[in-house]
């Protein structure tokens, strides 16, 4: 939809699709909808330590849970805390869709998109990295799937999220200067106080961030996620920092590194406006 | 599936169940927020399911700052429990290939909470309608047998207009031409309409013909039609600020703009 101004917003086509009849399917159809959907399944890839406990009955003992989604969150979480700290990579999960790259060469790609991370010296304490794309229809899955190997008592939740500027919506116009900034959104049971304003109506969260705050609402578990919301497209810095007053919180269990090397940074923060050739 | 937020279930036993389809121009949405904000109805629960796209945010019916801060997801149940009314909310699209698992879902959950009876609020594309559709008023209804049974008479009184069968290939002068229920742009609304009558659920449909724009007028045709019939307000007047508008209705058409523009 364009405005007045011609900016074009993103809404949904609420033109709803024509589901009217339900096609006779012949049984070739069927078998590829069904093959579809098996490939379209999430699968969680623990390693041999984890999955033995997983199969004795024992999830994952897990205080804090820390899920990173977007370039920039993730990346937040790989210059600040996992170069700080000794942790484990203990497991993965690959999601595939209409996104992912084609066969070949992927597995190295899936196998970094969405990683699980342990902390040596405190176990309870997990972080997720994800950087890929989850589709709409895989997210709830996701969800029950993640959630099904933790302990649920006691548990915390944090979702560091990124979103664009463009999709906040406010009465005052948004001065430039203001973005990156975060707002929270929490679940009933999540009992401190949030480090930042919480998101005004009517905005609204989606993708992974909804999905599980949806499932820890109803499952009645502490949650809370930030949400930066940042003018940039690319990874840079200055959004990174927006989510360090997120993590403040979580300081008995997961320090900071006050001051990451500007070489740690460099690795991690592509210079994207170098791959752009719009101005050459 | 329902999910309780309380800490007993409630009981939806003769309680009216009002709920939208997820369709054209979100009419039957904009009016069930319509009733839940003006009623002041409380969430009794959630319906927890994969069959939605997830989204969440805060109180959508914030009308303070104490209750803002309050997590709200897809698809919820409000109750009056004064009125007997309990309204579904459904927030999210439907994901295409679910559909009818949601359809089926909503049917044994309606079945199992044992509602006296169930109102689908709904719409269908304007320009998809016939000449005779063309030519009366944009409302229409459908009712299940089980629930003609008992609302017969009321519905007479009412005066309303039952939606059209449409003939499947229109030109066609052939006297054998099968007549059948067409609600293009509908949604779920059709499906669950025919499993409704096919589990003999006592269930109408309301529906406008109406086109994507802003659709708030139509919220409100639509739903002062409903309260024709199950009287929510009373003293109804067909003003529409009787209705409350909530708060996450703002904002519908992008934020502010710059004032250095002018």
């Amino acid at each position: 939809m364009a405005t007045f101004f011609g900016e074009v917003l993103s809404v949904y086509s609420r033109a709803v699709d024509e589901d009217e009849e339900e096609l006779d399917e012949n049984e070739e159809d069927e078998e590829i909808r069904r093959q579809l959907e098996e490939k379209r399944e999430v699968n969680l890839h623990w390693s041999p330590e984890v999955s033995e406990s997983l199969k004795s009955g024992n999830k994952l003992q897990c205080s804090d849970f820390i899920l990173a989604v977007g370039h920039n969150a993730a990346r937040f979480l790989s210059v600040y805390v996992l170069t700080s700290e000794n942790w484990d990579a203990v497991g993965h999960a690959s999601v595939w869709n209409e996104r992912s790259r084609a066969a070949t060469g992927i597995t190295s790609e899936e196998e970094t998109a969405c990683v699980f991370y342990r902390k040596k010296d405190n176990p309870s304490v997990l972080i997720c990295q994800v950087t890929c794309y989850i589709a709409e229809d895989q997210l709830f899955q996701w969800t029950e799937k993640v959630f099904d190997c933790l302990q649920h008592r006691e548990l915390n939740v944090t979702v560091l999220s990124d979103s664009s500027v463009a999709e906040y919506k406010t009465a005052d116009y948004l001065c430039c200067s203001s973005a990156p900034f975060l707002r929270s959104l929490h679940t009933g049971a999540f009992s401190g106080q949030p480090v930042c304003q919480s998101l005004e109506q009517p905005n609204i969260v989606t993708g992974l961030p909804a999905a599980v705050l949806n499932h820890c609402e109803v499952h009645r578990i502490a949650t809370v996620v930030y949400q930066c919301y940042s003018d940039v497209t690319g990874p840079d810095s200055v959004t990174m920092e927006t989510y360090k007053p997120a993590l403040t919180k979580l300081s008995k269990s997961i320090q900071l590194d006050p001051a990451p090397s500007t070489d740690v940074l460099r690795k991690f923060v592509r210079t994207t406006n170098i791959q752009s050739n719009l101005y050459i | 599936m329902f999910i309780s937020s309380q800490n007993s279930a409630p009981s939806f036993k003769d309680f009216t169940l009002v709920m939208p389809a997820v369709a054209v121009g979100n009419v039957g949405q904009l009016a069930v927020d319509l009733i839940v904000s003006t009623l002041n109805m409380s969430r009794v629960g959630y319906i927890h399911t994969d069959c939605l796209i997830p989204m969440t945010g805060n109180n959508p019916y914030a009308t303070c700052k104490e209750d803002a801060e309050e997590l709200h997801t897809p698809a919820e149940v409000y109750t009056a429990a004064e009125l007997k009314i309990a309204v579904l909310q459904i927030r999210a699209p439907i994901i295409q290939t679910k559909s009818q698992k949601f359809r089926q879902l909503l049917v044994s959950w309606i079945k199992a909470s044992e509602f006296s009876r169930t109102v689908v609020l709904s719409s269908s594309h304007a320009y998809q309608r016939d000449d005779q559709q063309l030519q009366s008023t944009p409302l229409r209804y459908l009712v299940t047998p089980s629930l003609l049974k008992v609302s017969a008479d009321a519905l007479k009184e009412l005066g309303w207009k039952e939606m059209e069968r449409v003939s499947a290939f229109p030109g066609l002068t052939d006297a054998n031409t099968e007549q059948r229920l067409y609600i293009p742009g509908g949604g779920i609304t059709k499906g669950l309409y025919t499993d409704s009558c096919a589990e003999d659920l006592p269930l109408a449909v309301l529906l406008l013909f109406c086109s994507e724009g802003d659709n708030i007028p139509d919220a409100f045709t639509l739903v002062n039609h409903l309260n024709n019939w199950l009287h929510l307000l009373e003293n109804p007047s067909q003003k529409s600020n009787k209705w409350k508008i909530p708060t996450s209705w703002s904002l519908l058409f992008g934020s502010g703009i710059p004032p250095a523009l002018f």
